[in-house]
């Protein structure tokens, strides 16, 4: 792994008024080898095998445009997500990260995450992985039990998943995995029992997401021909409720609405996109967040990968959208990102982003109401009872 | 009154000449080029060609024939008039559209006219004089009866047009009622007799039996078809009186109408009775006591065509630098100033207001549109008033007073259709009086302004005469509705397979849906019509409906005592249905004083939280959020709650 040492002569942009929240990257393989019924993610299936040099040569072009509209940056984080990553070479993902590093100033000990599938091969190539500079592994368990996983369309099995945990946590210092919870039939004693086993198995972190029905997707298909029975808003609360209680309990409360870590242990990845700090997107459908003169930009880049492909090798970026954020905008983002924190967010930051104060009277009554908390040090938090209800509060706080 | 910019025949008949007609440099002034309404405006013909002889010395007064036609909506009063045009060559036949004279979009959609007007017809009859025929198309709307009155009062005689099959129905009572009131000659005229199921006989039958008029001479026609129009006309000239008058006596001519033109100001159309009406005449409004200098005079055909002048009997326009509708008033008396008529003619009263509702933009920052819209609309129509209200509930808006049902739909339908505004209106509500215990009275417009009960000593509301027609297989159901709407029967008929009933009905009974339950129950096949007749005592209360525990103004209503609980259930139900779940639970409830007469319960929200985002992508929830965002403006917060619009309209909008 090469991290270049050499700090950048001049001071980044990144700030915005507070605290530096940090910059990451986000590089995105959208390739799968089966598309999952639930997922609505920018993912691809192929039947060929993919050219993953002629990707490598784009992906740096990519973080050479990105790096000459954002120089000078110190990189927290770099985060390999999909699509599965795990179906690249490893050789792969140290070529990504070696352009990276020859970009920008990669600070010592940054936290470079890999999304990947249990499956049996792709827990073939963790060590190689590894060798390529990841120190942080993220898995998709999703279920701990057969009959939900071939539900959920996996192509690996309980037994699979626990190898591989097995394996990740001999390689690396920090992993986590992801569950899908809520999901069709699941009674709230099913989950309970599943999370305490989750628990057991868990290193320092994981991801607890509630099963949700995106468009477009295979299930939301059969939802709405009535083929498929989603647990109603009631039995979404319990388990909600009842996966706080539990992670709590267990040392692994949430940090944010669907993640858990141990104290120190949250990803700082996710961090910097929640605390709304500056993150480049490089490869197909990825998206950032880059402060230049004008202002901070929202990017986003051509979600097909062989148009992307294309684009990049002709243009030298695959960017589709490149637009200057509104005060307004910002504020919202803020918002909406930041509130998903327990930690909250600080009311000077929205006001130095956004041009306006929040809401003295929305503050009152979503706080009287027992949703909301204003802390010593002034930051503003959403309560446990205002989790389950963050998207509401939120639109009371952005209206 | 009502319609704005009623001749607009020109443009649409020869739009290419327009251009050409239009002077250069119009002298006359176009106060506001706004919506695309106001585009609308009439121009006259005199200006690109020399006026047609209208050359007076020709006929006497004698030849001059004076009608209007009585229909019922559907039974072809507009075709016979477009016939009747098409059969005299007033108009080209290249030039002729469907229904010429209605040429607003809600009349043509609506089949309904709203605005008198006129158009001048030259036949030669069989015995080979020639005849002025002056048809007046009047309003054929119950809300508008003072405005039918007038226009009858302009002509001496009625073509009562009747469908073959359909036969008599309650409109065309009330409006051969008020003909026969203004002393007319009545020509019964049977139409579509073309189609399979006209019955004629039984029909002229049905005449003589429900309106007592002689119809063994009654002319079967088709419009559609134009079967014997040539005997209407030759009728019109053989049955109907000329009109009488004297050119040498002081001018006296009837205000029939008035209108507001783009390019011309105020349009009044008239009715000379005695003396003559010139260019350059001093005229004296004798109700409003205005003076005015006559500087157009003309007639129609259906285009505006200046003329030298009007003489006794004949039927044209002035316009005269007036300002706005609302200077002139209809009925009035126009008298020469300096040699002004004794006495001036009966009948005169000024536009009373009926039915009463909030107009609110749904947007608060259209607020100021829609004061420039009402105002725009009101220099047309001086029977249409508003003044400005604060609702806590929805902000700033407009109490505004209607002449009628259709009235305020028509209002609020021209407001949104000719000014892209989004409006909130409350349920309407008629003129109470409330008796005081001090022995005052005053009049309660809307029912959030009702004072204190204890200095309440009595509520009147106004009550009507309503006469409804219908098939006998919905007789059962009309009945009920009368009943429940706390009708007191006082008539009860057949007319042939038909009944006829006469009810006494509360008006606040019948503001509130009455015609859209009576078209529902009777599959659209019952006709209604009203008059108001007087005010009544009645056990009335203020219903509140508190949301949250709060009271929303625009929600309240009077009602009876004995309809408050059925109604406050019904309307708690709707609003549980129409108000989205909240963060917390939400009582709704309806009240009577400190009284809860129902209650409803919107459950808390359980869950509403985005489980994942997809790497950083802070776009789409964003665009999300600018949904929520974009749909909390369509709704008014109200303490804590949102409350959709929806829930203001459905207030109207209510079943038993």
């Amino acid at each position: 792994m090469t991290v270049a040492a050499n700090l950048s002569p001049h001071a980044p942009a990144a700030q915005d008024g507070a605290s530096d929240p940090g910059f990451a990257l986000y590089v995105h393989w959208p390739f799968c080898l089966a598309k999952c019924p639930y997922c609505d993610f920018n993912s691809h299936v192929r039947s060929t095998a993919i050219d993953e040099d002629r990707y490598v040569a784009a992906f740096r072009a990519e973080i050479r445009h990105r790096a000459e509209i954002a120089p000078g940056r110190i990189v927290r984080s770099i985060f390999f997500g999909g699509g599965t990553p795990s179906l690249m070479r490893p050789q792969t993902v140290q070529a990504i990260i070696d352009a990276i590093a020859e970009a920008w100033s990669v600070m010592p000990g940054a936290e470079i995450t890999l999304e990947a599938n249990p499956t049996s091969v792709e827990a073939g190539r963790f060590r190689g992985y590894r060798a390529a500079g990841v120190n942080r592994l993220s898995i998709g368990v999703q279920a701990l039990n057969d009959a939900d996983l071939k539900f959920l369309g996996r192509r690996h099995n309980v037994e699979e998943a626990l190898a591989a945990l097995k394996i990740a946590a001999s390689i690396f210092s920090r992993h986590s995995f992801d569950l899908i919870y809520a999901r069709p039939g699941q009674s709230l004693e099913a989950w309970r029992a599943e999370l305490a086993q989750a628990l057991d198995l868990a290193g320092e972190h994981l991801s607890l997401y509630q099963l949700t029905i995106e468009p477009d997707t295979m299930f939301e298909r059969l939802w709405k021909a009535g083929k498929l029975a989603v647990p109603d808003a009631d039995l979404g609360r319990e388990l909600f409720d009842a996966t706080q209680e539990i992670t709590q309990a267990h040392g692994m409360p949430a940090y944010e609405v669907s993640n858990h870590a141990r104290p120190g242990a949250e990803s700082q990845h996710n961090l910097v996109y929640w605390r709304y700090g500056e993150y480049a997107g490089i490869g197909p459908g990825a998206h950032g967040r880059l402060i230049t003169p004008a202002g901070r930009r929202a990017q986003s880049a051509e979600k097909h990968p062989e148009m992307w492909l294309t684009q990049v090798e002709s243009e030298g970026h695959g960017l589709i959208e490149n637009e200057l954020l509104t005060a307004e905008e910002q504020g919202d983002e803020f918002l909406l990102m930041g509130l998903r924190l327990t930690e909250g967010i600080d009311p000077e930051r929205f006001k130095a982003l956004s041009g306006r104060t929040l809401d003295e009277r929305q503050i009152s009554t979503l706080t009287a109401d027992g949703f909301l908390v204003a802390d010593e040090a002034g930051r503003v938090r959403v309560t446990p009872l205002g989790f389950p209800l963050l998207d509401s509060v939120v639109a009371d706080l952005a209206a | 009154m009502l319609i704005v910019y009623k001749r607009n025949l020109a443009l649409r008949a020869a739009p290419a000449v327009r251009a050409r007609c239009l002077p250069a440099s119009s002298p006359i002034e176009v106060p506001f080029p706004a919506p695309r309404c106001y585009a609308r405006a009439s121009f006259i013909h005199g200006h690109c060609a020399k006026a047609k002889s209208t050359d007076m010395t020709t006929h006497t007064i004698d030849n001059i024939r004076n009608f209007s036609i009585v229909a019922h909506i559907d039974h072809g009063k507009s075709t016979l008039a477009d016939r009747l045009i098409q059969e005299t060559g007033t108009v080209a036949a290249r030039d002729m559209s469907e229904q010429i004279l209605d040429s607003m979009d809600i009349e043509r959609e609506r089949g309904i006219t709203i605005k008198a007007q006129t158009v001048r017809l030259d036949y030669v009859a069989k015995d080979g004089r020639a005849y002025v025929l002056n048809l007046m198309d009047t309003p054929g709307h119950v809300d508008f009866a003072y405005e039918v009155s007038r226009s009858l009062a302009a002509c001496e005689g009625s073509l009562l047009v009747v469908d073959a099959s359909q036969g008599v129905e309650a409109q065309t009572l009330a409006n051969v009622y008020h003909a026969l009131d203004a002393g007319h000659e009545i020509v019964p005229v049977l139409n579509k007799i073309d189609l399979p199921a006209a019955e004629p006989e039984r029909i002229k039958q049905q005449i003589e039996d429900v309106i007592g008029l002689d119809a063994s001479e009654a002319v079967p026609i088709s419009a559609k078809t134009g079967l014997n129009i040539d005997l209407v006309l030759e009728a019109i000239v053989k049955r109907l009186p000329p009109p009488k008058g004297d050119e040498t006596a002081p001018l006296k001519a009837l205000l029939v109408d008035s209108w507001y033109d783009a390019y011309l100001g105020v349009v009044v159309l008239v009715r000379v009775i005695d003396g003559v009406l010139r260019k350059g005449t001093r005229i004296r409004m004798m109700g409003a006591d205005a003076h005015y200098e006559v500087d157009r005079i003309g007639i129609f055909r259906p285009k505006m065509t200046d003329a030298a002048e009007l003489g006794p009997g004949e039927i044209g326009y002035i316009t005269a630098q007036i300002k706005q509708v609302a200077d002139t008033r209809v009925g009035d008396t126009i008298t020469d100033d300096k040699r002004p008529t004794a006495e001036a003619l009966p009948g005169f009263k000024p536009a009373q207001p009926v039915v009463f509702c909030g107009l609110f933009p749904v947007d608060a920052a259209d607020f100021e549109d829609l004061r420039a819209a009402m105002g725009r609309l009101r220099l047309n129509d001086a029977s249409f008033s508003y003044e400005m209200e604060t609702s806590a509930a929805l902000g700033f808006g407009f109490r505004c007073g209607f002449l009628g049902l259709l009235h305020l739909e028509i209002i609020q339908e021209r407001l949104e259709r000719e000014f892209n505004l989004d409006l909130i209106a409350t349920a309407p509500s008629v003129i109470y009086q409330i008796g005081l215990t001090d022995k005052t009275t005053i009049e309660l417009h809307n029912p959030a302004d009702m004072p204190d009960v204890v200095k309440i000593e009595e509520i009147r509301e106004p009550w009507i005469k309503a006469t409804i027609l219908t098939p006998d297989d919905y007789l059962g159901a009309v009945l009920k509705l009368c009943q429940d709407r706390r009708g007191a029967q006082i008539d009860l008929n057949y007319v042939g397979k038909r009944a006829m009933v006469v009810y006494d009905l509360p008006l606040n009974e019948v503001v509130f849906d009455f015609y859209d339950r009576l078209k529902s129950i009777s599959k659209g096949y019952a006709s209604f019509d009203y008059t108001l007749t007087d005010y009544r005592a009645g056990d009335l209360v203020k219903m509140s409906i508190l949301v949250n525990a709060e009271p929303v103004d625009a929600l309240s209503m009077l009602v009876h005592r004995d309809r408050a609980e059925s109604r406050g259930r019904a309307m708690v139900e709707k609003l549980r249905e129409l108000i989205p779940q909240h963060m917390f639970q939400i009582p709704i409830q309806a009240a009577i004083g400190g009284k809860i007469i129902a209650r409803e319960t919107i459950r808390a929200l359980r869950k509403d939280v985005t489980a994942k985002c997809y790497g950083g992508d802070a776009t789409r929830k964003r665009k999300l959020l600018d949904k929520q965002k974009a749909g909390k403006k369509k709704m008014r917060q109200f303490g804590k709650v949102d409350i959709p619009q929806e829930a203001f309209i459905a207030a109207l909008k209510m079943d038993d």
